[in-house]
């Protein structure tokens, strides 16, 4: 099948690469732009761990054809925080115990990203919601909730503050 | 004084040794997207392997036609089992003594087997040569019933044993018939259910499930031609038996192959067996020269590797007519598909069913369980438990509520009146075992009052007068459970796997600058060893876990050991970590008493450091003890600071708990939802309370799944109804429940640092617990027993059943 040339701005950078129009999103990402961070857990757009931000918008990677991201911005979870300062959700995620096996993680933290960004004050019930489509097997989800709520709680108070 | 027994705690807390909740070390590079799991690992030249599966449940294989798939561009090879027949790799051996088809071998036995490997450039390429791979069946009948599978007209399953008398585990009755395994005292038990004052009765299915851990199984092999060296990478909780499994399978010497288990997305024990993807990989790179990277998709991993549970467990149980158990019987049918695959210990062919006396004193009981053969997946794995431990629980605690509705008799009452008693410990069982310890009647009392139990039963007794008198449509379900786990396997004399004994080791070497490495021959799917075992070794060698760096996995660097799984790795590994640690600290008194000038006895340990008895500001820490051990020439000793430890446990650990669910029921759509959990655990000693707590949270919510609605179903035709996330039910956030955690703490006498382990029991004491709560909401209107899954139209049938409708 041939390949067409795709550019794709991926967690503040320009990427140009080949790809055939049935690749997935994932596929490209992971294998292509070696970004490794969004896993893959099933094939039917169920489980969440590929998710990742597409112009604002949280998307499962997996659902996407990577030439339908052509020209867009697409932020993973290596674009969220560095290893010098990570974003305040990969804080409150180790300070919570919201991971285990950290193999959901990235897809959960892009997710809550982004969900923070739309609801900036979420109840426990507006996380919960916001999160169901993303699949975690080890934690219950009890203290992924409280890192989510933790990490609102001090995002609103760095804002107050700045 | 004061002043310093602070200085004394405040060195305790720099340890973060036993005890504290240590954030995890593990967390930075997850959170950042930087694990390396298998699927990550990307070499010069990989190619991918896909296979061509059965959509047959049961078939002859007429013909393989490979020709248009090789015809394809980008396609290397496309194995079947002709090509792996010469290398004897066609079949391989399973962990339960059977054998297993690689690649289908004439015919094919389940819906999803193996049948052909593609080996391609790219994953696309291999999925269009998938496609193009002509197969021809002939459809057999399809044998999903284990209750037929020895009636006259039921098709034989397993042609290549279908004469066998004998199987691994005994004689066989016929040819799906796979093993009978008997404990106990057979004609006593029966003696006693004929002549006892009231005998309970019940079929309790377990049903067939999945452990579905967010990443499926997968390897990548790589044979270095060159240097004669295979390294394989892939998802094992055990990478070491692997390897030595790799090594008889494949002829090459087991000192040339490296196994590496890299980060692995969670297990539940779908990673502790072989399956043929693992070996076509390695086939694959042999053949090819080029590394093979194959990983299963959701489907494949649902309907081929490592089914759960399956296990029809016909009980009765016996008891005077004031509530005192007499005696248990059970009879369990086994389905266990199409190949015994079950990872149990050799001896145990239905794992430690045994311990299905649970909790209570019974001093009678007989167990007997058959395993058969079916048109279905083989597996049979111990998803989040022991060795078929929940199964048991399962059953156990089923019976007791259904012999309490039979003495009409109140649950939690009937649970107090048969506890082992603590003074009863070590307590020998009617099946075999001796509990090493614990104190049931402590941790039930602290549950019942924890929930207010005798408040939820007159609101629970008042609810269903208000449903009778038409003003409420809900029920509410007490679920009751406490269960006793049987973890740690396990003691070399009785539990091996294919025949390797069930120790686990660790190696440990101090730097010069008093940090340390330690190996560890387990491997963490989410547990948080790197975490855990540091702490366990800061208490014992007297380093900061922060200095401690754990390393597990790999077999050219980590020492052998059995791996993780059964919860065995606190309980056997981390016992070997406590030993090893333990010889550091030997080693390091000697070189101590030289440095400050007395004998080994006038010194003492004092948390980080040796201490002159008497002279307590004279002392050497166990950093300059370790600096020293690189520095100087001691008399009588060799240089440097390392041991290492091979542990083989005394007996198993016997962790348990006590379970609460009140669920509230809507009637008349089956919804059901949990009002609150309550799970109090006892694990022994706790190593750290955080991770303990939240592997709480997350088996409660596999147990969660299982018990109201995930299930591997097959339709009559053996096709699997349950195949992908669609169907098969993962909790979300929105359905899981808080739960509310607490503890009571009975050490393990046997164990180093008396530590039980604790990563299954909320599985195994939640399903009972949730599916209680069921149960027991229509108590009050008759029924005695339905089976789980509990999900909305089955919690709906059952009230309909009951005339609950109108």
């Amino acid at each position: 099948m041939s390949k067409q040339t795709i550019t794709l701005n991926v967690n503040g950078s320009s990427v140009s690469t080949e790809a055939e129009p049935r690749e997935l999103l994932i596929h490209v990402l992971r294998e292509q732009l070696e970004i490794t961070g969004p896993h893959i857990g099933c094939e039917t757009s169920h489980c969440g761990a590929c998710t990742v931000e597409i112009d604002g918008m949280s998307v499962k990677s997996c659902t996407l054809f990577a030439v339908q991201a052509q020209g867009k911005e697409i932020t993973t979870i290596e674009g969220l925080g560095d290893p010098d300062k990570l974003h305040v959700l990969q804080e409150k995620f180790k300070e919570h115990h919201g991971l285990q096996c950290g193999y959901c993680t990235p897809g959960m933290i892009t997710r809550a990203h982004r969900l923070l960004e739309e609801n900036p004050n979420p109840t426990e019930e507006d996380v919960r919601f916001g999160i169901a489509g993303n699949l975690c097997r080890c934690t219950g989800y009890q203290n992924i909730v409280k890192a989510v709520l933790a990490a609102a709680d001090e995002l609103n108070q760095s804002e107050t503050a700045a | 004084m004061s002043a310093t027994a602070e200085t004394v705690q405040d060195r305790k807390a720099a340890l973060k040794g036993l005890g504290t909740s240590r954030k995890r070390v593990e967390d930075a590079r997850f959170t950042q997207g930087k694990g390396n799991y298998v699927d990550d690992i990307k070499l010069p030249d990989m190619l991918f392997g896909d296979f061509v599966r059965s959509q047959h449940a049961h078939a002859r294989v007429i013909s393989i036609d490979t020709s248009a798939a090789m015809a394809l561009p980008g396609v290397v090879a496309v194995l079947t089992a002709a090509d792996l027949e010469p290398l004897n790799l066609h079949w391989m051996p399973t962990l339960a003594g059977d054998k297993q088809m690689v690649l289908a071998d004439g015919k094919v036995l389940f819906q999803g087997q193996e049948v052909a490997f593609v080996i391609a450039e790219d994953r696309y390429i291999a999925a269009d040569a998938v496609d193009l791979v002509q197969v021809k069946y002939e459809e057999l009948p399809v044998l999903v019933d284990p209750f037929k599978a020895e009636l006259p007209d039921a098709p034989i399953l397993r042609e290549d044993i279908a004469d066998a008398k004998e199987g691994a585990h005994g004689a066989r009755r016929h040819p799906n018939h796979i093993f009978t395994w008997e404990q106990g005292d057979k004609p006593g038990t029966e003696a006693i259910l004929s002549e006892a004052p009231v005998v309970a009765e019940e079929m309790v299915y377990y049903h067939r499930t999945h452990p579905c851990p967010m990443e499926t199984c997968g390897s990548v092999a790589s044979m270095d031609k060159v240097n004669g060296k295979l390294t394989l990478w892939g998802t094992f909780q055990a990478p070491h038996v692997v390897r030595t499994v790799a090594s008889l399978l494949s002829g090459i010497a087991e000192h040339n192959i490296r196994v590496v288990s890299p980060d692995i997305g969670g297990g539940f024990g779908n990673k502790v067996g072989v399956y043929p993807g693992y070996v076509c990989s390695i086939v694959a790179s042999i053949v090819t020269g080029k590394p093979v990277k194959w990983v299963e998709d959701r489907m494949e991993n649902l309907s081929s590797t490592a089914f759960a549970r399956d296990y029809w467990m016909n009980g009765k149980i016996a008891a005077t007519e004031d509530g005192k158990i007499l005696g248990l019987w059970c009879h369990t049918t086994a389905d266990h598909g199409a190949f015994d695959a079950c990872a149990d210990p050799t001896k145990y062919p239905a794992g430690f069913m045994n311990i299905c006396t649970g909790s209570y004193d019974i001093p009678t009981a007989y167990l007997a369980v058959d395993g058969i053969y079916t048109n279905k997946a083989p597996g049979g794995v111990a998803y989040r438990c022991s060795f078929r431990v929940t199964e048991a629980a399962y059953f156990i605690e089923r019976m007791i509520e259904v012999l309490a509705i039979k003495l009409n008799m109140d649950a939690a009452e009937l649970r107090a009146k048969n506890f082992i008693r603590k003074e009863q410990f070590p307590y020998q069982s009617a099946l075999g075992w001796e509990y090493d310890s614990g104190d049931y009647h402590t941790a039930w009392n602290k549950a019942l009052e924890a929930v207010g139990y005798k408040e939820l039963r007159e609101e629970q007794a008042k609810q269903v007068e208000e449903f009778k008198a038409g003003n409420t449509r809900k029920l509410m379900g007490i679920g009751l459970c406490h269960f006793t786990e049987i973890v740690g396997a396990g003691p070399v004399k009785n539990c091996d796997i294919l025949g390797m004994g069930m120790f686990d080791s660790c190696e440990i070497r101090i730097h010069p600058t008093g940090s340390a490495l330690a190996r560890l021959g387990t491997i963490s799917q989410g547990q948080g060893h790197a975490t855990t075992f540091a702490q366990i070794l800061a208490t014992e060698i007297g380093i900061s876990a922060d200095d401690i760096t754990i390393e597990e996995g790999d077999t050219d660097t980590a020492p052998y050991g059995l791996g993780t799984y059964g919860s065995r790795s606190t309980p056997v590994a981390g016992a070997a970590t406590a030993m090893a640690g333990r010889k550091i600290r030997a080693k390091a008194q000697m070189i101590a008493a030289y440095l400050l000038e007395v004998h080994d006895n006038d010194i003492e340990w004092e948390v980080d450091r040796f201490v002159v008895k008497g002279a307590p500001e004279r002392f050497k820490t166990m950093k300059e003890i370790a600096f020293a051990s690189y520095t100087q020439a001691i008399p009588g000793v060799e240089p440097g600071l390392e041991a290492v430890s091979y542990y083989d446990p005394p007996n198993m650990t016997y962790p348990f708990g006590a379970y609460i669910c009140v669920m509230d029921i809507d009637v008349d759509t089956g919804v059901s939802d949990v009002r609150k959990f309550y799970a109090l655990d006892d694990c022994g000693t706790r190593i750290n309370p955080m991770i303990i707590e939240g592997q709480v949270h997350g088996g409660l919510t596999e147990a969660l799944a299982i018990a109201m609605g995930q299930e591997i179903a097959y339709d009559e035709l053996g096709n699997i109804k349950t195949g992908t996330l669609m169907d098969f039910f993962i909790p979300t956030s929105w359905e899981t429940p808080n739960y509310q955690t607490d503890f009571t703490e009975t050490p393990s006498p046997h164990h180093p640092i008396g530590a039980k382990g604790v990563g299954e029991s909320p599985n195994v004491g939640g399903v009972p617990a949730f599916s209680n709560a069921i149960n027991d909401a229509f108590r009050a209107f008759g029924l005695t027993h339905t089976h789980m899954p509990h999900d909305h139209w089955r919690v709906w049938k059952t009230a309909n059943k009951l005339g609950l409708h109108g």
